[in-house]
């Protein structure tokens, strides 16, 4: 890994830092991708629910902010199947749906508010993928 | 104003999640992968991004409110139960089979692999509701042997 990749790994995690600090600073809520989202899954939306889709559009257009900016797309390589997306995709959401959050709610939200249940579950889904990943070698 | 900065702050998120590589799997995977060829980038994001919320956070809780809004929604559970290690380690299993999580599955949905990023959306909304689904079921079970009617 070279020096190039660990600057953007830092000034990516500042970025993403500064988002959480200004969705505090604006709405006084914490920025939990799976919060967030989840809460459009819902059959009586109200209007103060609105923010929740602006935040997600501003997700989704990302890489094409980026492209218009940098000139290129970001590289995303997924080497797993289908299957492997429809099983990845229910335990994800399952379990930040039962864990009341996921890695931006609980990894960084959660261990900067030094908040018990983050720290807890963080360190539960770090070491469950550590060991995913290990058996699916 | 809510809309305009809750906007701003999902694409500030995901030009975060882009620049530090986070929206591809592979860097994920080379994280979690402590006996390959290891990737210590998720590590620096982490860190990172932890420490500019938390001096950021403690800043902006000195103001007795939020820009636009009228309190603070800070959850205040403390309490270490079932539920959270139960789907953390759910959560992260998902996460480690494929090395996507609901930030990046999202802001990798205008990408070449934006396909596989909509099945994985897709399936993680199942998830979603079914979790739901089953917590209200066994959540209704102890209620039917309370006879108590306060309406």
């Amino acid at each position: 890994m070279n020096n190039e990749l660990i600057m953007n790994a830092i000034y990516g995690g500042a970025l993403i830092g500064l988002s959480a600090v200004f969705l505090m600073l604006t709405l006084g809520r914490i920025a939990g991708i799976s919060g967030i989202t989840s809460g459009l899954l819902s059959l009586n939306l109200k209007r103060q629910d609105l923010w929740r889709g602006t935040f997600l559009i501003g997700l989704l257009i990302g890489p094409l902010v980026y492209l218009a900016i940098g000139g290129q797309t970001p590289e995303v390589v997924i080497d797993k199947g289908f299957v492997y997306m429809i099983a990845g995709g229910l335990l994800v959401g399952f379990g930040a749906s039962l864990g009341s959050g996921c890695t931006s709610g609980h990894g960084v939200c959660g261990i900067a508010r030094i908040s018990p249940r983050s720290l807890v579950a963080t360190g539960v889904f770090l070491t469950t993928a550590i060991i995913t990943v290990l058996l699916s070698r | 104003m809510k809309e305009i900065a809750a906007f701003i702050a999902g694409l500030q998120f995901s030009l975060g999640l882009i620049l530090s590589g986070m929206t591809n799997p592979e860097n994920v995977i080379g994280f979690l992968d402590i006996t390959g060829n290891w990737n210590p980038a998720l590590a620096f994001v982490l860190m990172s991004a932890v420490v500019v919320t938390g001096i950021g956070y403690r800043l902006v809780w000195k103001r007795s409110q939020p820009m636009y809004e009228a309190t603070f929604s800070v959850p205040t559970n403390r309490v270490l139960d079932k539920r959270l290690i139960i789907g953390s380690g759910i959560f992260g299993i998902g996460w480690g089979l494929v090395g996507l999580c609901p930030g990046p599955a999202l802001a990798s949905v205008f990408t070449e692999n934006g396909v596989k990023a909509l099945i994985f959306i897709a399936a993680m909304v199942g998830g979603v509701l079914l979790q739901r689904n089953l917590t209200t079921l066994i959540e209704r079970r102890p209620a039917l042997k309370v006879p108590v009617n306060n309406s």
